[in-house]
């Protein structure tokens, strides 16, 4: 599905050169879900903005479907860490649009939206004003409007990252129930280490200055996934793993 | 109960302050502390008013059509300009020190110019409110146009939406309150443009009635037709805001200022 082959990236800031991103190398499969975790200023907002086509990679090849799309935008769809709604539409529109964006045309947007708003639970605030939602309602409906896009792949930015612990909790519970009902290939960038675990099925740690893999790890626990998952034994020996990784 | 109150506090003072204004100026010329002829009481002037109505209102008409022509054609110029600056960045920074430039040759100037140039229709007239309206728009489409949120850019991009789109859906709708703060700036100087503009070939129009009432030593219908303006001027900028309430949807309701 996706595949990242020897990505380099360094920006010049008043003259200096600073490496961000250094021979890069992973892939994601076909519905499923990979975490990338690192210390903060590793450079994985960078590596999104390159998978997007924002930004050009220094050396590497960016891969999705046996299609080159190193440079190239509109392959993949995309929750940042602010919700990002429009606030002049309303929720329903601001869903059909990303969907319009990627070339679905406008009435079917428009009915697609609606019925996924009632489906998971967001029908009465379909023609609000974004304004009008809470931070947790603004990135349900931000989650939403990425897996209604019809690109293969989603890209989640610290998804939750601005939320409050108890918000970040229940987000993560319903995130998890729709994506296991409706599987999509998924990138996550997080901070987290409990929510890469709980969410994943891989997890990439990065290391920071510049950025370079330093593992891979298969998650070995079955879905349906609970929260319950946290007093597990294994689920704490990987979680103390990682956490020394990040260390190091 | 304390909306009714903040409503209160916001009506009463400043119309308290204006019947003070009103009843010293009034008692000012009563007393004779200023000449007649030279000042007229508050009472004389709406007693003017409503005497010589017939011909103050066709003046006032003719006052607010020129007024609306060029405000609307300043409005169009001006949002066309801005998008056309939008778009092309190197256009943009060559034509913003002439934009600017142009705005510091006073009208008293330019009338004069373009009523040579263009003759006493009402043409000259209205292209001299186009000019002075269209900047303040122009500007602040601008502005608006460029000031939109990181985030929000950041998105439109990694979803891969157009320039167009981005336009469409992005600059565009973020740039509204910014164009209707420049309508409303503009809508001012249009009425007083638009009286300046006539006092250029006092035919018709309020600056026209004016000049002829000045020289006449008139001064009740000078002041009659002061008050119109200022009350066409504050017509006209309530007017484009309630047009701005009807677009703007999408806010929060501000709490009565």
């Amino acid at each position: 599905m996706l595949q990242l082959k020897g990505i380099h990236k360094s920006f010049v800031t008043k003259g200096l050169k600073r490496e961000v991103l250094r021979d890069i190398n992973f892939s994601v499969n076909d519905g499923e879900f990979v975490s990338i975790i690192g210390p903060s200023g590793s450079g994985k907002t960078t590596l999104f903005q390159l998978i997007g086509g924002l930004q050009q990679v220094d050396a590497g090849e960016i891969w999705l479907n046996q299609e080159n799309i190193t440079g190239k935008q509109g392959h993949i769809s995309y929750m940042p860490q602010q919700a990002s709604l429009l606030p002049w539409y309303t929720v329903k529109r601001n869903v059909a649009l990303a969907l319009q964006i990627s070339g679905v045309s406008k009435r079917e947007a428009q009915q697609q939206a609606g019925q996924w708003l009632e489906q998971v639970g967001l029908g009465e605030y379909s023609n609000e004003y974004p304004h009008k939602l809470s931070g947790g309602m603004s990135q349900r409906v931000s989650f939403l409007r990425a897996l209604l896009s019809p690109q293969k792949l989603m890209l989640l930015d610290e998804p939750f990252g601005a939320l409050d612990a108890l918000t970040r909790l229940h987000m993560q519970q319903w995130l998890l129930s729709i994506w296991e009902q409706h599987r999509r290939s998924v990138l996550l960038v997080t901070h987290s280490i409990e929510e890469a675990l709980l969410l994943s099925d891989r997890i990439i740690v990065f290391s920071a200055n510049p950025a370079t893999v330093v593992d891979e790890i298969v998650v070995p626990f079955p879905r349906p996934r609970k929260s319950e998952l946290w007093s597990d034994r294994r689920f704490n020996e990987l979680k103390q793993r990682i956490y020394e990784q990040l260390e190091g | 109960m304390d909306n009714k109150k903040t409503l209160w506090r916001s009506i009463v003072p400043p119309f308290v302050m204006i019947a003070v204004i009103f009843i010293a100026w009034e008692l000012i010329v009563r007393l004779e502390l200023v000449d007649r002829w030279l000042v007229p009481s508050p009472i004389e002037v709406l007693i003017e008013m409503g005497r010589g109505w017939e011909r103050l209102s066709e003046h006032w008409l003719a006052t607010l059509k020129l007024t609306m022509l060029g405000y609307v054609g300043g409005a169009v110029f001006g949002v066309l300009l801005g998008v056309l600056l939008h778009f092309i960045p190197i256009f943009r920074s060559a034509m913003y020190p002439v934009l600017v430039l142009s705005q510091n040759i006073p009208v008293i100037v330019i009338a004069p110019i373009i009523t040579m140039l263009l003759g006493f229709s009402i043409l000259p007239k209205v292209l001299l409110i186009v000019l002075v309206c269209f900047f303040p728009i122009c500007i602040a489409m601008l502005s608006g146009l460029a000031q939109v949120d990181h985030n929000l850019r950041n998105y439109m991009g990694m979803i891969g939406s157009s320039r167009w789109q981005q336009f469409r859906h992005l600059e565009l709708p973020n740039s509204i309150s910014s164009l209707f703060s420049g309508l409303k700036i503009a809508a001012t100087y249009s009425v007083s443009t638009a009286v300046v503009a006539e006092w250029l070939s006092p035919k018709v129009g309020l600056g026209g009635y004016m000049i002829l009432s000045s020289r006449g030593y008139m001064p009740e219908r000078v002041f009659a037709a002061v008050t119109l303006i200022v009350l066409s001027s504050l017509l006209l900028f309530w007017i484009v805001g309630l047009i701005e309430k009807l677009i703007v949807r999408w806010q929060p309701r501000k709490e009565a200022a």
